[in-house]
């Protein structure tokens, strides 16, 4: 035999193809994560250190919601509803007086949002994680695992609210508001165009979008005050790996880093997978610091 | 009847630099009004005082009699003031149509408005119409500029502020620019004109005023004033 059919057939084909699976699927919810977060910053400049605290609050409301109501799909809908509702007056109230100042303050107050939703959660809510049922327990067989569609789901879903969201974007009066708000914020004001409400909105929905990741990966992890922590980490690191404030590149370094560690974890164990998004982050800054999926500036 | 805009003994600061020291103006409904002086005068930031850019320390702009003074720009525009600043400020990722529709898409403007609002935008700049799909930031100097003037449009304004619009244009484009303020102004749209060419501008006014270092040195109609004359002279340096 020769090394090479050797090399070949030592190549775990199985796990490669679930690996695969399983990084797209972290992939697709990181990546609805990270839109929001690159979102706000694109557009507001304002760094959303609160964009972890707004997904936990997300999956609170969606065990809430589901408690009440018995219905997944309700919870999802109703937590995200009012985690935006909550983005929104959180915009209003702190960053809203902030606009024009050192962009350091916004840092200070979405980390001191941060600080006060985690501690709020775990006064309210308590220590013990809490679960959320998942809709439903179809599985179905890849290779020797039984693979839960709800996973396959979370994916699907996941590409279609970001699909849905850059058609409006593209389309939407609204979209053309935001775009055209994020490249000249004094013209757009002088076309009519209410730009501190357009931030409001912008920040409304990247809560919104937030919670729904929060509500959809509950089922999978435990929901406790601290689940944001490892999140919004891995999000940051996508959005300047992505290219800070493009939502295309953030969405290709979702799914890139977590394939990337995905695949690692086959021959270490994943809490040392982890470490791959720091390498891919650390080389980023040292030799692309502009971002790996955008266009290199002239 | 009350002026369409009313600028009344407005100081304007940026930061610390008083740059405007007391400007009063007015400007007619359908009227329109040079505004002439060296650079660096204070003629963009009369502009940007008026549009609710800037705020005025002391002084007061009133638009059809009612106090503009401290209102956000969003709403002035929505009032009725359309603003074509110097460096034009297309959104240059937008496409055409979307630089457009930032101006179109208001409440209450019917689709069939809307469409009547782009046709006549796109008689006056048939160019428009071709690229309508192109970015706003691949369109030439000139084209530009037509841009700027046709989205300003959109909003149905009663003024125009015009900053600068033939700065760096090629002969063939200016006169062009010169046709549309004609056009404008027989629609009754009123325009403020600020502009560094002193002919083109006592052709296109009916009134002109002179500023020099903040202040308004000198006003009367365009008809007085000529090329060679000594206030021209002392005041522009042409």
């Amino acid at each position: 035999m020769t090394p090479v059919l050797a090399f070949l057939q030592a190549i775990p084909y199985d796990q490669i193809l679930i690996q695969t699976v399983n990084g797209i699927v972290t992939g697709m919810i990181l990546a609805l994560i990270a839109s929001g977060l690159t979102l706000i910053f694109g557009i507001m400049d304002v760094v959303n250190f609160a964009h972890g605290e707004l997904f936990m609050f997300g999956a609170y409301m969606g065990v809430v919601v589901l408690a009440a109501t018995g219905s997944f799909w309700l919870a999802l809908l109703l937590a995200t509803l009012i985690v935006a509702l909550i983005g929104a007056a959180l915009q209003i109230t702190t960053l809203r007086p902030l606009i024009g100042r050192d962009p350091l303050t916004t840092i200070l107050a979405t980390f001191g949002i941060s600080l006060v939703m985690q501690n709020y959660a775990l006064w309210q809510f308590g220590p013990v994680a809490r679960k959320i049922q998942e809709p439903f327990t179809g599985q179905f067989t890849l290779f020797y695992l039984e693979y839960p569609w709800y996973r396959v789901l979370i994916a699907g879903l996941s590409a279609a609210i970001i699909g849905a969201f850059w058609l409006f974007l593209k389309y939407g009066t609204y979209g053309v508001w935001i775009r055209a708000t994020t490249q000249d914020r004094v013209m757009a004001e002088a076309m009519g165009i209410p730009v501190s409400w357009v931030y409001t909105t912008v920040f409304a929905i990247g809560a919104g979008m937030a919670a729904v990741s929060g509500v959809l990966f509950g089922p999978l992890v435990g929901v406790n005050h601290a689940m944001g922590v490892d999140w919004i980490l891995k999000a940051f690191i996508v959005v300047v790996v992505g290219g800070m404030g493009s939502l295309g590149g953030s969405i290709a370094a979702s799914i890139f880093i977590s394939l990337l560690e995905a695949y690692a974890s086959i021959w270490v164990s994943p809490a040392q997978a982890v470490i791959v998004s720091f390498v891919v982050l650390i080389l980023t800054l040292l030799f692309r610091p502009t971002g790996l999926f955008v266009p290199t500036p002239k | 009847m009350e002026p369409l805009v009313a600028v009344e003994d407005v100081h304007t600061y940026y930061g610390k630099s008083h740059i405007l020291h007391g400007v009063s103006l007015h400007v007619d409904r359908g009227e329109v009004v040079g505004l002439l002086g060296r650079n660096g005068v204070g003629k963009s930031t009369t502009l940007k005082t008026i549009m609710g850019l800037v705020h005025p320390n002391r002084g007061k702009v009133l638009f059809a009699g009612k106090p503009i003074t401290g209102l956000p720009a969003h709403k002035l525009a929505r009032l009725g003031i359309g603003y074509v600043p110097e460096d034009r400020r297309i959104f240059r990722l937008l496409t055409v149509m979307e630089n457009l529709r930032t101006g179109l898409d208001r409440h209450g403007v019917t689709e069939a408005r809307k469409q009547e609002l782009l046709d006549k935008a796109f008689t006056y700049f048939p160019v428009l119409a071709e690229r309508r799909n192109q970015a706003g930031g691949t369109l030439s100097g000139g084209e530009q500029q037509m841009l700027a003037i046709a989205r300003a449009m959109m909003l149905e304004p009663k003024i125009i502020l015009l900053d600068e619009p033939t700065e760096g244009l090629m002969p063939r484009m200016v006169s062009q620019i010169r046709e549309i303020i004609e056009v404008l102004h027989r629609e009754g749209v009123a325009i403020l004109l600020v502009e560094q060419n002193v002919p083109l501008t006592l052709e296109a006014s009916q009134r002109v005023y002179i500023m020099e270092k903040g202040a308004m040195r000198h006003h009367c109609a365009a008809s007085e004033l000529k090329i060679d004359d000594a206030v021209v002279h002392q005041y522009l340096g042409v």
